[in-house]
């Protein structure tokens, strides 16, 4: 009986003593957040891809709220609508931004490149490139193991089995950029999506002259300059043998896609393919 | 019997071609010099299309002080600088000569006695290294001028000469010791006088008695230049197991040799010191061994620049078993992806692999042979599986960027694991988010 006492007294002592413990820190050491920040940060993607530059989704909330001006805080992954609603939370003005996708700047599929090692060792993209020019003739093309693909937290990129390339699900994209730091070719580019979704790219990264550029893969670019006199708007220019589109100037009119000598600029999401136009 | 205290491997050593003569090999129609085949900046070319070059001269300067100086190892015309395709299948800019002519330079012609060498300071030494081209020879590449510069505040007492050899197959610094015992010899001394080191060991393992004998019978008189035997065991030749297994002394983590006074040349980089000091000779050539189970293979004075698919021919073409060609060592080479490339400083051999039996890679079952195998003491199976799912933060702690990628972790593993794979991986990110 006295042990049951004992410790019923013990443990209920312990607990008062604790309890006040609690008080004590839960007043004095009170840390007053927003209560906004939370809810920024239920709208937020939740992702932490760091896109917006912040180190996560949680401080980009932090930095809407404590802003004066909403320029310069943009989260790619949530959209314009999610931004305007932010904006109406933390009683400023929405920015409009410039929305984002990735691009691959690769069309060097099974039947454009030659195989010409064997590679045996570990399936991965960063690993491979450490033994020089991977399996395939083309050393600046996609190694296709799909390191972008594992990286995406958005699971907006997926191999294409047929092609060995990766493909970018642009409903999903936000262009955080973690697939460009991802690939060690650097064949993965973020640019705005143009209007209307429209968009026109190199989808080349080889920097070879074009004589050996085009024995490497059958889609490279040579560098011929071809699209660059083509171009009414000064929108695509050549360094190293490799053409490279403007999304600021080009105005999507296609002359140096029909130009293009081996198709190695690609387009998206256009309703009328470009050789009905001529 | 001296060796390093931690790990090590003996893999089967395969010396087939320990008892061949070096053969001299006869320069091609023409020759490609890569610009950035050392460590540090790439060589500067002083030539340009159309130019006459002798056997000999220099076609491009130092880039920088971590560089070196190109020469052309051939009488010819400068065809062009554009860019080839390497070894390892990417593109870089090289020198591209023609030989026209037969090569008038022998370099047999004594140019410093040795009262004139005896004048000469250390600085002068090492100006004639850059001037000559000089790289480590083992394969690293490193410009041996720098590497005979004690860095600020440091001093070098000792010199350690890697004359180990521990890469199964290779014979090329065997066959150099044995043939050319005193010219190693006066390099060494030469070596000695540059970095200013008071003694130098040769560390020799004991596979290789004929060449062992050779270099103790030149140095017999001699009191600051000791041979020594060294276990058959890989990696004798890492630079710091090396240091450990003839001095003593621990390289600590992250440091240079220099940090405990010990300086490293190979052996065949201290014949070429000897050659450029003693004869004006310029790195223009170097010895290679073409081995594989298959061939009869051998040792060969190879022109540098040279299209590697040439010395193979030379050497009796690849064997129909071959599977890959390494270049280098079988440990630490790499495959080749293109053997139309041209021969640089580094390559010390020519390997060819057959097709084995390669098992299938399963989950790591903790057996910590790795960790046995292991000569700087890491836990490859750890830092590996770290660098694996990307806790490079963890990996750098548990000593990743120690790592020599000796490969005798992957090598003795059951569950035939690419540790060695991930860890380098590990490494390049490591030195990438470093330079960020």
């Amino acid at each position: 009986m006295e042990v049951m006492l004992w410790s019923a007294l013990v443990l209920g002592g312990l607990g008062i003593v604790a309890a006040f413990v609690l008080y004590i820190v839960a007043r004095f050491f009170r840390v007053d957040e927003d209560e906004r920040v939370a809810v920024i940060e239920e709208l937020l993607p939740g992702a932490n891809c760091g896109a917006c530059g912040r180190s996560g989704c949680h401080d980009f909330a932090q930095a809407c709220v404590n802003a004066t001006s909403l320029e310069g805080l943009c989260c790619p992954g949530a959209g314009a609508e999610v931004m305007a609603r932010i904006a109406d939370i933390v009683g400023l003005t929405a920015v409009s931004s410039d929305p984002q996708v990735a691009v691959i700047k690769c069309a060097g599929s099974c039947d454009k490149r030659a195989v010409v090692a064997g590679y045996s060792g570990v399936r991965r993209c960063s690993v491979v490139a450490l033994t020089g020019a991977g399996p395939e003739s083309c050393s600046y093309g996609c190694l296709g193991c799909g390191d972008c693909v594992d990286v995406c937290p958005f699971g907006a990129m997926e191999m294409d089995s047929a092609t060995g390339l990766p493909v970018v699900i642009e409903q999903k994209c936000v262009g955080c950029g973690k697939c460009v730091e991802a690939c060690p070719r650097g064949i993965v580019e973020v640019r705005s999506r143009g209007r209307k979704n429209l968009r026109v790219w190199v989808a080349c990264s080889n920097r070879s002259k074009g004589a050996v550029a085009r024995k490497d893969c059958k889609v490279a670019c040579i560098g011929c300059g071809l699209c660059v006199k083509a171009c009414p708007f000064d929108a695509v220019t050549i360094s190293d043998s490799l053409a490279h589109v403007d999304p600021a100037k080009c105005r999507l009119c296609r002359k140096c896609v029909a130009v293009c000598p081996s198709g190695a600029i690609q387009t998206a999401n256009f309703p009328v393919p470009i050789k009905s136009l001529n | 019997m001296l060796t390093f205290r931690k790990g090590g491997i003996h893999p089967p050593q395969n010396k087939f071609t320990e008892s061949r003569p070096i053969e001299v090999l006869e320069a091609p129609g023409s020759v490609t010099l890569l610009l950035g085949q050392h460590i540090g900046a790439p060589s500067v070319p002083v030539v340009k299309a159309g130019d006459a070059v002798s056997r000999g001269q220099m076609v491009a300067k130092a880039g920088g002080f971590v560089s070196v100086a190109l020469h052309s190892p051939v009488s010819g015309v400068v065809k062009g600088v554009r860019q080839v395709r390497t070894a390892d299948g990417m593109m870089a800019d090289a020198i591209i000569i023609e030989r026209t002519s037969d090569d008038a330079a022998t370099y047999t012609e004594l140019l410093r006695d040795d009262e004139q060498v005896e004048a000469m300071s250390a600085e002068e030494i090492r100006g004639i290294a850059r001037e000559a081209g000089l790289v480590g020879l083992g394969g690293a590449c490193f410009p041996t001028h720098v590497k005979l510069t004690p860095p600020e505040g440091t001093a070098f007492d000792t010199l350690v000469v890697n004359g180990a050899e521990c890469e199964p197959y290779l014979t090329c610094d065997d066959a150099l010791m044995r043939s050319c015992a005193s010219g190693v010899i006066d390099g060494v001394r030469l070596a000695m006088k540059g970095c200013g080191a008071r003694r130098a060991v040769i560390g020799v393992e004991d596979n290789k008695p004929e060449a062992i004998a050779q270099l103790e019978r030149e140095c017999a008189t001699m009191t600051d230049v000791v041979v020594e035997r060294l276990m058959t065991k890989y990696p004798q030749g890492g630079e710091k197991q090396l240091i450990e297994a003839l001095t003593g002394r621990r390289v600590p983590s992250g440091q240079l040799p220099a940090s405990v006074g010990v300086a490293v040349v190979n052996v065949a980089t201290a014949f070429s010191l000897h050659e450029a000091v003693r004869f004006g000779k310029p790195l223009i050539e170097r010895v290679v061994t073409v081995s594989g189970l298959d061939v009869p293979g051998g040792n060969y004075r190879v022109p540098i620049g040279v299209a590697i698919d040439y010395l193979i021919e030379a050497a009796g073409g690849v064997p129909a078993s071959t599977e890959k060609i390494i270049l280098g060592g079988p440990m630490m080479g790499r495959a080749a992806e293109n053997i139309d490339a041209p021969l640089t400083k580094g390559m010390s051999g020519v390997v060819f692999m057959e097709q084995g039996h390669r098992p299938e890679v399963t989950p790591c079952v903790r057996c910590a042979r790795c960790v046995d195998a292991c000569p700087m003491g890491l836990e490859p199976y750890l830092i590996s599986t770290l660098a694996r799912v990307g806790d490079f933060e963890r990996a750098a702690e548990r000593g990743i960027s120690d790592c020599i990628e000796c490969g005798s972790c992957a090598y003795v593993c059951p569950s035939a694991r690419p540790l060695t794979d991930y860890i380098r991986y590990g490494k390049v990110i490591i030195r990438r988010n470093k330079k960020k």
